[in-house]
């Protein structure tokens, strides 16, 4: 298996934990957590094939990591004050009891 | 390199898998750090240490940080009476484990496994700065909107309600 | 085209306009109203007056007759045209019924004077005379036809004007009926003369359907029967005035006519309407005669050979039947009718002057004798059975004078007018080239009527008192009845008296204006110049001394039988039903006509109106209640569907609809988690399609 095969691989595996995490974890923070770690799934990604990739001068990789990190920032603070602000009117992070939106 | 990649590898894997099955969310977001840091490290393994020390600053420094703020601003019920998983835990690690394999078997059937490597790039935070301002200064530009409208909504969001003086 | 010509319309007009009128006053307005109507009665005769100055002045032959025609409204290419003559048969009518109607209006005052509806009367009578003077002027034989029906329509009103009375009430109706029956005839008279000659105006410039180019026409053909076709026409108008003029086998509804009240019995059914039927034969009486060119000049047409038989079967059976009446009025019908039929009859033998002559000395002292009678019947309150009267001579001197002049002139007593006209009629009947038999039913005849007429005069005025003590059963209506209950018998008002004097002198002088002497009336009419001479007169004498002497025979029978001895019980039979009971029974009866038209056309007409209802019941009601009951059915079927069906189905819809939605909303659990893995699914989904494709 190539090295690029194998930093795929890798990050696959990451990713589907983060999934994993997300589908499954009750508190909120952590679910937010687990899309963090997608995040980072792609991250790397992106530097594996940058790396590994025809063109390794254009930079390109490094630019998306860059601002793909700058972005799942600033998206934790916005999700982490919604889930603060969720929490100040239900008092609780359940996810399994925040269904009020039930049809 | 082979080595290092795989203990790295391992470093990243334990602490995420930790990161997402830990009961305590403190000891999830400890754990968390830890699969980050061997992120970093395979970065600096890939040639990106620019991204590398990135992602410890950002990552480790502010957003596992913001993390435990959150978590500890959100436990003042106690401690975690609840059980962590959902009640359809089995459902979602079923679709997880699906989408790995489809992503393993879209992999490994994709790309030919050759072995010939590419030279490592040399590329310094001049050239990425020069990136930055030239090729990508409108991304940048466009992050630097996006990161206001970001604190700025952050604050609102978790702004306590104003209550009116009777 | 002089004034008066021009305006002729307004002599109708004016007492119709009075009528309506007096129809929107209330019946408080009894001066107005009768005021109104006598006002337009004057000023209608003194234009008649002028119109007959003007005739006068006119001359003779054929520039006498003047017509106003014009065009009434179109139809396809025609024009229907209607118009007013003025000529000497116009201008004499004219006269007549304006006088006699003024005459009759000012006695209605003192008559109808204690009857509620004062102002009713008034307003039918002013409609009535209009329309009578309508027929009179009319140039255009629809225009007749219209106003003899207005004058039908009036007699039956005025005849049933006491219509609570259910006698009266029955006499109206079977007077319309019967009429109408002549005026059917009448009207497809009418319409097969203007499908053959194209117009219905007497007379227009040669164009007229009385004019020689139309008769020409209408007598070369010939239809059914071998007549001509003016025979046809001429005999079905004939019925028209057969019916209006009580000839015999439709004179049934005259003596039940006798229910209205006297005034109207004098003017409409003495004096004016019935006469209306002699004037239209006297009008027509061109068509009446148009004679095929081979034929001569002298022998009478079948039209008027009909019109003869008639009106002397008429006169006999009238005169016959009066002798054994006791209804004081229905003498005097049963008299008209004859009277009427003395009429018809100089008109077949002798021509339009000849029995127009009759009809106006006839329209003075039979509508004196009527209005007589409606004084007796006044002074006696509401009296009027002949057996309850008697010597009111004494009581009533100036209505006695009267009535003998009146009774005098019916009866042909010389010098009377009487005598003149009905003398010309038997004159011409025995002079009738093809029978001498009309004369002898004439004669006879006017025996007959001198008889009753004398023992009517010794019933009423003459002899005893004969009023009986006890209350009568006043099942007429006369006012008088009312309000004056058991007086002794009085003397009219002047109100009521000066009409009878004026028509008595009348009747009595009349009658010179159409001596053989100098019959000026019938060369007025004829449109000649009288001669003064003394060679008709003289080949007349012997005719004149006859009918005198069955005048004196009638008058001295009647005295012998009932003038000799006084009447003294009411309650005995008359002398004549002691010598002859079953004969004077049948006369009583009038022959039984009235009991056969009864058991034949009433059962009949009853019998068909039963079988209609039946029909209408049974059948008619049956299909429209069967269609409804479809109907309803159907719309049961309707209803039923629209709930089970087509409701049913939509609520089923709907609720197959809601709870689909139901089911569905259940995958809206609102957990994250939950669509979060929907969403992982999908892309698992979408990862393997784009890898196959691309594989493939």
């Amino acid at each position: 298996m190539s090295p690029l095969n194998a930093y795929l691989l890798l990050s696959a595996l990451l990713f589907s934990i983060g999934l994993a995490g997300v589908l499954t974890r009750r508190n909120a923070i952590l679910v937010l957590i687990g899309i963090e770690l997608m995040l980072n799934a792609a991250n790397l990604n992106f530097i594996a094939f940058w790396r590994y990739g025809p063109n390794p001068a254009a930079l390109t990789g490094i630019m998306f990591a860059i601002f793909s990190i700058a972005i799942a920032a600033a998206e934790a603070a916005v999700g982490l004050g919604i889930i603060l602000a969720v929490y100040r009117h239900t008092k609780t992070t359940d996810l399994d009891q925040l269904n009020s939106m039930k049809g | 390199m082979t080595l290092f990649f795989l203990i790295a590898a391992a470093l990243t894997i334990v602490g995420t898998a930790a990161a997402m099955s830990l009961r305590n969310p403190i000891h999830c977001i400890l754990s968390l750090t830890l699969g980050l840091v061997g992120l970093a490290v395979l970065y600096l393994q890939l040639g990106a240490q620019f991204v590398g020390f990135t992602q410890v600053l950002v990552y480790v420094g502010a957003v596992a940080i913001l993390a435990v703020f959150a978590i500890m601003m959100t436990r003042s019920a106690g401690s975690p009476q609840q059980p962590a998983f959902s009640r359809s835990w089995l459902s979602g690690s079923a679709v997880a484990v699906v989408v790995f394999a489809v992503l393993a078997w879209a992999i490994s059937s994709a790309l030919p496994s050759t072995k010939i490597v590419p030279p490592q790039p040399a590329v310094s935070v001049n050239q990425i700065g020069d990136a930055l301002m030239h090729k990508f200064a409108l991304p940048l530009e466009i992050i630097g909107l996006l990161l206001t409208a970001a604190l700025i909504g952050a604050v609102i969001v978790a702004m306590p309600e104003r209550r009116e003086t009777p | 085209m002089d004034w008066i010509v021009k305006n002729l319309w307004l002599v109708p007009a004016l007492p119709i306009l009075a009528g309506a009128i007096i129809a929107l006053a209330k019946q408080r307005h009894r001066v107005f109203a009768a005021s109104l109507a006598i006002a337009s009665m004057a000023v209608s005769f003194f234009l008649s007056l002028g119109a007959f100055v003007h005739v006068l002045s006119l001359g003779h032959g054929e520039s006498v007759r003047q017509s106003f025609n014009f065009n009434w409204f179109q139809f396809g290419n025609e024009w229907l045209k209607l118009g007013w003559i003025l000529d000497p048969l116009t201008a004499v009518m004219l006269l007549m019924v304006t006088f006699v109607g003024l005459l009759v209006f000012i006695f209605s005052i003192g008559y109808m004077a204690d009857d509620k509806n004062f102002t009713r009367f008034f307003c039918f009578l002013a409609l009535f005379a209009g329309a009578m003077l309508g027929v009179v002027i009319a140039n255009s034989l629809l225009l007749l036809f219209m106003c003899w029906e207005v004058v039908g329509l009036t007699s039956y009103l005025l005849i049933g004007f006491w219509y609570a009375n259910p006698r009266a009430a029955a006499a109206a109706k079977k007077a319309f009926l019967v009429t109408r029956i002549g005026d059917l005839a009448f009207f497809l008279g009418m319409a097969w003369l203007y499908s053959q000659t194209g117009t219905l105006l007497f007379f227009d410039g040669g164009a007229g359907c009385l004019e020689h180019s139309a008769l020409t026409a209408l007598v070369t053909h010939t239809t059914i029967f071998g007549l001509t076709i003016s025979t046809g026409i001429a005999l079905l108008i004939f019925c028209g005035a057969a019916g209006k003029s009580g000839q015999l086998p439709l004179h049934v509804w005259l003596p039940d006519a006798m229910e209205g009240p006297t005034p109207v019995s004098a003017l409409i059914h003495a004096a004016t309407m019935v006469a209306a039927g002699v004037f239209l034969i006297a009008r027509i009486y061109p068509l009446m005669s148009a004679h095929i060119a081979s034929l001569s000049v002298l022998t009478p047409t079948v039209a008027l050979q009909v019109v003869t038989w008639v009106g002397a079967c008429t006169a006999l059976f009238g005169a016959l039947v009066a002798v054994a009446q006791y209804d004081i009025k229905r003498i005097l019908a049963y008299s008209t009718v004859s009277q009427l039929g003395y009429m018809m009859m100089g008109l077949g033998v002798g021509g339009v002057s000849v029995g127009m002559f009759h009809l106006i000395t006839h329209a003075f002292f039979k509508s004196l004798l009527f209005l007589g009678a409606g004084s007796v019947i006044h002074g006696c309150s509401g009296e009027q059975d002949i057996r309850h009267m008697g010597g009111l001579r004494k009581f009533m001197p100036l209505t006695f004078a009267a009535y003998t002049c009146g009774m005098l002139a019916l009866c042909g007593f010389p010098l009377f007018a009487g005598f003149w006209s009905k003398d010309e009629i038997l004159h011409a009947a025995f002079a009738y080239s093809l029978t001498r038999v009309p004369f002898y039913m004439g004669a006879f005849g006017a025996l007959l009527t001198a008889f009753y007429m004398t023992r009517q005069l010794f019933y009423v005025f003459v002899g005893a008192s004969n009023r009986p003590a006890a209350p009568q059963d006043f099942a007429h209506e006369e006012p008088a009845a009312i309000e004056h209950g058991h007086h002794a018998p009085h003397e009219s008002p002047a109100v009521m008296t000066m009409p009878l004097v004026i028509l008595a002198v009348f009747a009595v002088l009349l009658g010179f204006m159409g001596t053989p002497l100098w019959p000026w009336f019938q060369s007025f009419l004829d449109g000649e110049h009288v001669i003064f001479s003394f060679a008709p007169f003289t080949a007349a004498l012997p005719l004149m001394l006859v009918s005198s002497l069955l005048v004196f025979l009638g008058l001295g029978l009647g005295w012998l039988l009932y003038g000799r001895k006084p009447i003294e019980d009411c309650e005995a039979p008359d002398a004549l039903e002691q010598v002859q009971p079953h004969i004077f029974s049948v006369l009583e009866h009038a022959f039984y006509v009235d009991q056969l038209y009864d058991a034949t056309i009433v059962r009949l007409n009853t019998w068909a109106a039963l079988l209609c209802d039946w029909l209408d019941r049974w059948i008619w009601n049956g299909a429209v209640q069967t269609f409804s009951h479809l109907v309803l059915a159907l719309a049961w079927l309707d209803n039923f569907f629209d709930i089970n069906v087509v409701n049913a189905g939509f609520d089923a819809g709907c609720q197959t609809v809601s709870r689909g939605s139901r089911t569905l909303s259940l995958l809206q659990a609102g957990r994250i988690q939950g669509y979060l893995r929907m969403i992982g699914l999908a892309l698992i989904v979408l990862v393997i399609f784009m890898l196959w494709g691309a594989r493939a």
